[in-house]
């Protein structure tokens, strides 16, 4: 399993979720973990991914979906997941 | 071992990474030129050319990969060498300046930001190499503009070589006249260290291997926003949150390293612990003081503040990463910081402030603007002060100062993307030439009978 983080962040709108996800599934990445809060009138999602599957190199891909992201106003980052198992795991 | 996701870990990294400027600042290569010897300078360059551009082929390409993948800005790559004083040493020509253009024309080659090394370590005296390197300095930084230089002028085992300090004041002088900008790659220490990732004084010390990666890590504006839910709060509590702080941001770096180090096949050297702000606002070690309680950085109070950041950011990072090396604490460059500027200008700091802040933060008097007019006796003997407070404390200190050409106090200089901007600040009248005149060696410092 290759994994990684997708964290999406926006103004609260309807449909976000159904975006992304249909933006992942496109690209053959599988969701492991799905997370979605509102902060204020912030929408936040964060995912755990596998990118197994996904044909696209990992710097295409990040550009790709922030691209998609961009056209909906939507902040999409996708990092591997160590960073964060580093700075937070001893 | 895989990650369980918390979202709100996940969010903490995400914001530290776009609001508080986390990012490591800086993944050095250091390479070791002492197989470039030759008999002239033009072939030592072509050597030395060929090297770099051969051993740091790669380092910008992964860097930016790793960027990429981990989401965490890598805003500098950089390469440091061997003390070129050395590998010249063999060289009939007294000019090194062809070496320094080799160096900034294989920076340039591989796409790297600064290039460290254009070096002499003369704490105890000058071979004649040496004072061949600190001759080509203002050249040979008037002509290359990646090429970063140092010359260490004592330490706490060899004492203070007062012939260098007199020299070096000649030097930076000569270098500002030919362009300010200069003065900004050209660093004077005392106890240099051999593993320091960060400009202008990185260089590759003889006891390091053929090829290493260390990596320097950033994150002022992360411990600065950390600190404000502090409020109120002993100290005790402040100490323990820039640990904690301190800690994390360690752990990005260590991870950045051993990637870098993986990608490259290239041993990993060392994490540079260093607190190291840039202009922007929110990034910024004079904040993190205010922060900590002081009206302005530079009144009363600053010296302790500084103490204690300085310290809990080494007990915080230590854990954190397995091999800990280079400068690490908390820098004060006066150009760079948004606040020291700030403190600086409205006249809260005054050299002699810093001058005491560098007993007890990780370098020195650091990007440090001074009047066009300072003599280059008066250069020496702030050069001297500062060598002085590092062998008597078994500590790396370091002298960065740019006489602006042309300008005096309370004007400013501009140096532009991450050295800022400095108002010039005011020296002491009173002369020290006949001090810096006598030239000679302070002796080396006793090690008992400490009070």
């Amino acid at each position: 399993m290759k994994k990684a983080i997708v964290s999406v962040f926006a103004k609260d709108a309807r449909g976000i979720t159904a975006y992304v996800t249909a933006l992942l599934a496109e690209r053959d990445i599988n969701i492991l973990d799905i997370s979605q809060t509102l902060m204020q009138e912030y929408f936040a999602m964060i995912m755990l991914v596998d990118l197994e599957a996904c044909p696209l190199p990992f710097h295409e891909l990040a550009e790709w979906l922030k691209e998609k992201g961009a056209l909906r106003a939507l902040d999409i980052h996708i990092q591997r997941e160590e960073i964060f198992e580093a700075m937070h795991r001893i | 071992m895989s990650y369980l996701m918390n979202s709100s870990e996940i969010l903490q990294t995400i914001q530290m990474i776009d609001q508080q400027h986390l990012d490591v600042r800086t993944v050095t290569m250091g390479i070791s030129l002492l197989d470039c010897a030759a008999s002239s300078a033009a072939s030592c360059a072509e050597k030395v050319y060929e090297k770099i551009c051969r051993k740091a082929e790669n380092l910008v390409s992964e860097s930016r990969s790793i960027e990429q993948e981990y989401g965490i800005p890598i805003v500098n790559k950089r390469v440091s060498v061997t003390p070129i004083s050395l590998v010249a040493a063999s060289c009939d020509d007294k000019d090194y300046a062809p070496i320094a253009k080799a160096m900034d024309r294989a920076a340039k080659t591989v796409g790297i930001d600064f290039i460290g090394g254009f070096s002499a370590l003369a704490q105890k005296g000058f071979t004649e190499s040496d004072l061949c390197l600190v001759r080509s300095i203002p050249g040979s930084l008037a002509e290359t503009h990646l090429v970063c230089s140092s010359v260490n002028v004592g330490s706490t085992r060899a004492g203070i070589n007062m012939d260098a300090v007199a020299l070096m004041g000649k030097v930076i002088r000569e270098t500002a006249e030919l362009d300010p900008m200069g003065c900004a790659k050209l660093v004077v220490f005392c106890n240099a260290v051999e593993d320091n990732p960060f400009m202008a004084g990185a260089f590759h010390g003889v006891g390091e291997p053929e090829c290493v990666i260390n990596v320097g890590v950033s994150g002022p504006g992360v411990v600065a926003h950390a600190l404000k839910s502090c409020k109120g709060e002993k100290i005790d509590v402040v100490a323990e949150t820039i640990k904690r702080t301190a800690f994390k941001i360690t752990r990005m770096g260590q991870l950045v390293a051993q990637e870098a180090s993986r990608r490259l096949h290239v041993p990993f050297g060392v994490v540079d612990l260093s607190l190291a702000p840039t202009p922007a606002i929110g990034d910024s070690v004079a904040e993190i003081l205010e922060l900590i309680g002081l009206e302005r950085c530079g009144t009363h109070g600053t010296t302790a503040a500084l103490a204690l950041l300085n310290d809990a950011v080494k007990k915080g990072g230590v854990m954190a990463s397995s091999h800990v090396g280079g400068l690490s604490g908390a820098f004060i460059p006066v150009s760079e910081d948004a606040g020291m500027i700030r403190a600086a200008e409205e006249g809260a700091l005054s050299i002699d402030k810093l001058e005491a802040m560098t007993c007890v933060c990780s370098v020195g008097l650091d990007m440090i603007a001074v009047p066009g007019d300072t003599s280059a006796e008066t250069l020496s003997a702030i050069i001297a002060d500062e060598a002085a407070i590092g062998m008597i404390n078994n500590k790396t200190t370091a002298v960065r100062l740019i006489p602006a050409i042309g300008k005096t106090v309370g004007e400013r200089i501009d140096f532009g993307g991450l050295l800022g901007s400095a108002p010039v600040m005011p020296l002491h009248s009173g002369s020290a030439s006949a001090f810096i005149e006598r030239g000679g060696r302070i002796p080396a410092p006793l090690h008992s009978l400490k009070n």
